[in-house]
């Protein structure tokens, strides 16, 4: 049987996926806990807490500030040191709640031991109640792209979920956090999936995960069988075996490999095609939420760099900063480095180990600088390697020069809001040419001109 | 011989009818065009940079003869022509001018290499949109000039250009036209129109960095801090603190420098004055009557 994939393009990277086998260790509890009050998609969240107020592990610190948007719990006890700024992910100084960590004190709501709990012994969870509490533990997706997982699961009218698909591809490489989380808790996983098969009203379910992961394939697909798929099971569900190509955890590229159907072009999102996709990450999140009362404070993160003395997979609370991880690796290796949030193709380069870890960051990277460094772009030798390789079927050398020119009309037209940013074009160009740089800044200023032209009308 | 008169002919009936339905068209569907658009027209620099706010100078021109039969110049000014070219259009259209300050372009950050560390190096795409996109930049202020030049690159005079000791862009104010076109592509908000001031004399906060006093301190010695001491200074009520960023109103500034000597991080900087700016306690308070005359 031909191993299913995407249609367009995609590239293949090296994965160095050097934490593999590393048991996830549980990382030691910060001194001081930073929260960045916009972790996710959306409106940022309103502080409820004040300085000098105890909190304790799993409190709610800041409420939903909108309707796309979602509430940040504290990850520590302690007590609120200030709600200042801190510099984020994004590189500035956004605000944040600060607390300073004593002891490890939990709220007594949540459900802390291990028993596996299932959906057959828990009659009231009907949709809309696991709808609700989904939201109300502020789950957002943990991929890295953090939308409100609530929002995911109440579709618009317009369109109908057929099923859920779980992205387990991990197609990035370095990040091997849903590996580990796959390999260590993949009977909560599938609880996971059944509750948010139940939020969505469907019955179908799939698991993409690409070839290089065969243990978890094969871990699965036995426990998928003896959970979903027998006699009486209202659902059932697939574990697809995909071959490994980037970008294949896009959502639209993950659709499109699964179930064959192509997501049209943007406002369309995945529901539209009647899919459902959540990060393997997510499925566990809203199981630990809906059955054991836990919000969403604690999550796999994979701290890995080939100069990395020990790098490794951490259940890591969120709030911590990156330094405290890097130092539980061997600390930051000699020489100049780069530091990634994410891994080397989606990540994002930060100028701080300052940085805490929030709901979205999958992994840690750590790249030396030879390997970081650009070349000096050169002139582009129409080689189309870039339209090749584009899995949105763009052509990336005409969108980047656009850019270039401020042809924000013939962008548009050609479609520059389409682009995924994920990186491919530039990664296979073999100009160096920093088509990706120029499509974002093209991306961005269109898509102003479009909110600017909608809020007109 | 027959052919050729047939066909001297028939083509003379075509010329005919022709030239009698296009000159009926040119009547009927005439469009009258103010003569004067035209000559004002001529007037402007003719470099279409956009400046006064229409889409070139002929929608400038346009503009001008509009406000000329409205009764009004108001509002209109050629940035790039400054009074001279607007007295002209005035004197033309027969209206009277409101003599318009001279405005320059100042680029209000003083953080040079000197000045701010360098805290991380960015090799992607060298344009100041791209690394503002991605981050704070090379240092540690989110706030700075970036120094890869997109307001060089936005000013078609020539007037800007990057000092490649301090790395920061110096205008050049017999060039500047105060268009503003820098100021539109500083992806930061650096640059500031403001008014010219008399023999070029100015005084500025040089620094938009709007983080707390003891961060901004740690991301560049010459940060404003938003301390107050200068607003307190002023008698003019021309300074205001807000976000930990002061801000000096050019038109209410008198250009006394009291708020020049009083800044401990000398983020307030003053331009094309003969001399320094008296010490920080004066002894002789005329000394700023002096300067203001």
């Amino acid at each position: 049987m031909k191993i299913k994939t995407f249609s367009l393009g995609g590239i293949h990277p090296a994965e160095n996926k050097l934490t593999h086998e590393v048991a996830t260790k549980v990382a030691a509890l910060p001194k001081q806990a930073i929260f960045p009050l916009g972790q996710h998609i959306g409106a940022p969240a309103k502080p409820v807490v004040q300085k000098g107020d105890k909190v304790k592990v799993g409190t709610m610190i800041a409420e939903a500030g909108g309707f796309v948007s979602a509430p940040i719990f504290s990850s520590v006890s302690g007590t609120v040191f200030k709600i200042d700024t801190a510099i984020d992910a994004t590189g500035y100084r956004k605000p944040v709640i600060i607390i300073n960590v004593e002891g490890d004190e939990w709220e007594e709501s949540i459900d802390r031991s291990d028993k596996l709990e299932l959906v057959a012994a828990h009659p009231e969870l009907t949709p809309e109640e696991i709808v609700k509490r989904v939201q109300n533990a502020g789950v957002v997706g943990m991929g890295g792209a953090c939308f409100p997982t609530f929002i995911k699961l109440t579709p618009p009218p317009t369109a109908k979920a057929e099923c859920v698909i779980i992205n387990a591809v991990e197609c990035e490489p370095y990040i091997t956090a849903d590996y580990r989380l796959m390999m260590e808790h993949a009977d909560e996983i599938l609880v996971g999936l059944e509750l948010l098969m139940i939020g969505a009203k469907v019955t179908k379910g799939y698991i993409g995960i690409e070839t290089n992961k065969p243990a978890a394939i094969e871990l699965l697909t036995k426990k998928c069988d003896e959970k979903f798929n027998i006699a009486g099971s209202k659902f059932s569900v697939e574990v697809v075996p995909l071959k490994q190509r980037y970008p294949q955890g896009g959502e639209k590229q993950l659709v499109d490999a699964v179930i064959n159907r192509q997501v049209p072009a943007p406002p369309a999102i995945p529901v539209n095609v009647g899919a459902i996709v959540q990060n393997v990450g997510t499925a566990f999140a809203v199981y630990e939420a809906v059955m054991k009362n836990k919000p969403l404070f604690e999550r796999y993160t994979t701290v890995t760099g080939k100069k990395l003395q020990n790098p490794g997979n951490f259940l890591v609370r969120m709030g911590t900063p990156m330094k405290d991880l890097i130092d539980a690796c061997g600390g930051m290796p000699e020489g100049d480095n780069k530091l990634l949030a994410g891994g080397p193709m989606m990540g994002k380069a930060l100028t701080s180990v300052e940085v805490p870890i929030c709901k979205g960051t999958n992994s840690v990277t750590i790249i030396s600088d030879d390997e970081a460094r650009r070349k000096d772009a050169q002139p582009c030798i129409r080689c189309a390697k870039c339209v090749g390789v584009c899995p949105m079927g763009l052509e990336p050398y005409l969108l980047a020069k656009l850019s270039e020119v401020k042809n924000w009309e013939r962008a548009e037209s050609e479609d520059i809001t389409s682009c995924i940013e994920c990186g491919s074009c530039q990664y296979t160009c073999p100009a160096y040419r920093p088509l990706l740089d120029n499509i974002r800044l093209g991306k961005s200023t269109v898509m102003g001109i479009i909110r600017a032209r909608a809020a007109k009308k | 011989m027959n052919f050729i008169l047939i066909a001297v002919i028939v083509l003379g009936a075509i010329a005919l009818i022709a030239a009698i339905v296009l000159f009926a068209a040119s009547k009927k569907f005439a469009v009258y065009e103010d003569p004067r658009i035209a000559q004002v027209g001529e007037l402007l620099p003719g470099a279409n940079c956009g400046g006064c706010g229409f889409p070139g100078c002929s929608g400038m021109a346009d503009a001008l003869v509009k406000g000329a039969d409205a009764g009004s110049l108001d509002g209109l000014m050629c940035p790039v022509g400054g009074a001279e070219t607007m007295g002209k259009v005035a004197d033309l259209l027969g209206m009277a001018i409101a003599n318009s300050e001279p405005m320059v372009a100042v680029v209000r950050c003083n953080g040079t290499c000197e000045h701010r560390a360098k805290i991380a190096e960015y090799s992607g795409l060298r344009t100041c949109a791209a690394m503002h996109a991605c981050g704070a930049g090379e240092t540690a202020c989110g706030f700075g000039c970036l120094g890869c030049g997109d307001c060089v690159a936005a000013c078609q005079f020539g007037a800007i250009s990057l000092n490649p000791e301090t790395g920061i862009p110096e205008v050049d104010e017999e060039k500047c036209t105060s268009c503003g076109a820098c100021v539109k592509a500083c992806p930061r908000n650096i640059i500031e129109l403001r008014k010219k001031g008399p023999k070029g004399r100015r005084v500025f906060v040089s620094c938009v960095n709007k983080d707390k006093g003891p961060v901004a301190m740690k991301a560049c010695a010459v940060s404003c801090i938003g301390c107050g001491k200068c607003e307190k200074e002023c008698n003019f009520g021309a300074i205001t603190v807000e976000n930990n960023l002061a801000y000096i109103d050019h038109l209410k500034c008198r250009l006394c420098r009291k708020c020049v000597t009083v800044c401990p991080k000398h983020a307030i900087v003053d331009v094309n004055f003969p001399t320094p700016a008296p010490a920080p306690k004066p002894k002789e308070p005329k000394k700023e009557e002096e300067a203001k005359a």
